[in-house]
């Protein structure tokens, strides 16, 4: 009954993912940098080639902050990925059950080019960017994370979404077999989530693949996941298989599951008070005394015009 | 109370294991590895083990009956204090990890988070039984003393109901922790005539 104290050897990258998985997704990011490089093709299936799967030449970005970066061990070893299990430290340690090859995306309802999509079908190599974003969970802790990916509006687009799509619906993988989180009904599986289509088209919102200049680790939900920086972490979801285009507000799953707590908008908001969590201050992890929250999580320059004339107490 | 006949060396034994939980969390503390968010994880635990010593503490009285060995009494008042230890603790990272002391914040937190009021209201009742622990105590307060050590089955449903408005979703360790609290409760209920005359030996 003695508390777990975690051991460093507890850690090793080999443990959270199968290498073998690794190892074919450090070619598809190797055809990634390649592409950014202008050297497509060089690279493909270099076998020893794969020593640093570190993407370079990756676009930086505008958009980025340039506050201090939270260490990724912690980023990827600190997880709400409750698929992977519902403690912070099991989403690291069951990562290899999440299967992410062969992997598709199925985008249907009101769009021009509905159908079955690769994930680089639907993020393009030559335009991957770095973000680094501030990421501010529901439960008042904060991390500054550098991810890679292109503006989720590039991938939109491409679908082209006809007029009465209002909203878009993201599902996550449903594997119960695999995930160890799915076996209980703690969520109402799959996980799903939804924006407002002017939310998803602001150019913030990241469709996103990669984090620190490498791939997306499993537990941070590759291989594919969306960032939404001025929410609460949980509506950026993880794992995506199917993107939907819909007319009305789609059910996002933790609204689901306590609709008191957790609204559609969900956007960070330190004056909206959460029966659980005080949102007026937040531990930037790694971190000692507590930082205020800021509106949209310092986005409002950006995307408060999005909600002007909304009552956010109401649309929390 | 030092028995020469009984084993002397359990008590202190026993001092030593119930201080394992709080010497492990301040190794990892002093060596960082008490994973990434330690001030999260030093509440989560001391909170846990507040709640595993109110358990261990009621499973005393049930453990006499059954074992026939009213010689196990010797041991619950540690068990109880150890309950408060980690409680103090746990409330003591709260206060100053969580809230700076500010106390108006703290106010607000007590009247606006149901499981904040629960968790307070578990504290507050439990200070008045580590106030009257001593020998001195109990004399001086003879047949009410066993009244007021009572509040020990509303602390522990007040701390559980704690856990249960803390957690988001994963309810199954609170449920445990529940359960076992309830086996307890049933185990007093179950032989009344076996438990007044426990508590008049």
């Amino acid at each position: 009954m003695l508390i777990r104290v975690p051991r460093r050897s507890d850690e090793k990258e080999s443990a959270v993912t199968d290498p073998e998985i690794y190892r074919q997704r450090r070619i598809f990011m190797q055809q990634c940098a390649a592409g950014v490089a202008g050297l497509a093709g060089s690279l493909l299936v270099g076998g020893q080639a794969q020593a640093g799967l570190t993407i370079g030449a990756v676009q930086s970005s505008p958009y980025s902050t340039d506050e201090e970066l939270t260490p990724m061990h912690a980023a990827t070893h600190y997880n709400n990925f409750y698929e992977l299990g519902y403690k912070k430290e099991d989403p690291s340690r069951n990562a290899a059950a999440l299967i992410t090859e062969p992997w598709t995306v199925e985008v249907e309802g009101h769009c021009e080019n509905p159908g079955t999509y690769a994930v680089e079908d639907l993020v393009p190599v030559d335009q991957l960017e770095e973000r680094i974003y501030r990421l501010r969970c529901v439960e008042a802790w904060s991390m500054v994370i550098p991810w890679l990916g292109v503006p989720l509006s590039v991938a939109l687009k491409k679908l082209r979404p006809t007029s009465q799509a209002r909203y878009v619906a993201f599902q996550t993988i449903l594997d119960p077999e695999n995930l160890p989180g799915q076996r209980r009904a703690v969520l109402d599986w799959p996980y799903v989530e939804g924006l407002r289509m002017d939310e998803a088209m602001h150019p913030l919102a990241l469709l996103t693949v990669g984090m620190y200049g490498q791939v997306l680790p499993n537990q941070n939900g590759a291989p594919i996941r969306i960032v939404v920086p001025w929410k609460y972490g949980f509506k950026s979801i993880k794992s995506i298989v199917r993107i939907r285009f819909v007319e009305g507000q789609p059910p996002t799953a933790w609204n689901q599951a306590t609709p008191h707590e957790y609204g559609f908008y969900s956007n960070v908001n330190p004056e909206v008070n959460h029966p659980r969590w005080s949102q007026r201050r937040e531990r930037r992890i790694g971190e000692f005394r507590k930082r205020k929250t800021l509106m949209f999580n310092g986005y409002a320059e950006e995307v408060a015009h999005l909600y002007s004339g909304m009552d956010l107490h109401k649309y929390f | 109370m030092r028995s020469p006949t009984a084993a002397g060396w359990i008590k202190p034994a026993l001092f030593l294991l119930c201080l394992v939980p709080a010497i492990n969390l301040a190794h990892g503390a002093w060596t960082n590895t008490l994973e990434v968010n330690p001030l999260e994880t030093l509440t989560h635990s001391t909170g846990t083990w507040t709640l595993r010593f109110l358990l261990l503490t009621l499973l005393v009285t049930p453990l006499i009956r059954i074992m026939k060995a009213p010689v196990l009494l010797r041991y619950r008042r540690m068990l109880g204090l150890f309950a408060f230890f980690y409680v103090l603790i746990h409330l003591g990272t709260y206060l100053w990890f969580d809230k700076f002391f500010d106390w108006q914040e703290i106010w607000l937190d007590i009247q606006d988070r149901l499981f904040i009021t629960a968790g307070m209201t578990a504290f507050v009742l439990l200070v008045p039984l580590a106030l009257t622990s001593t020998r001195r105590a109990q004399r001086a307060l003879a047949n009410a003393w066993n009244r007021l050590h009572r509040l020990i089955y509303v602390a522990t449903t007040a701390g559980l109901l704690h856990y249960f408005w803390l957690v988001k979703a994963d309810y199954l360790e609170p449920i445990i922790y529940a359960s076992i609290f309830g086996a307890l409760m049933l185990a007093r209920i179950r032989r009344p005539i076996a438990v007044s005359a426990s508590g008049t030996s």
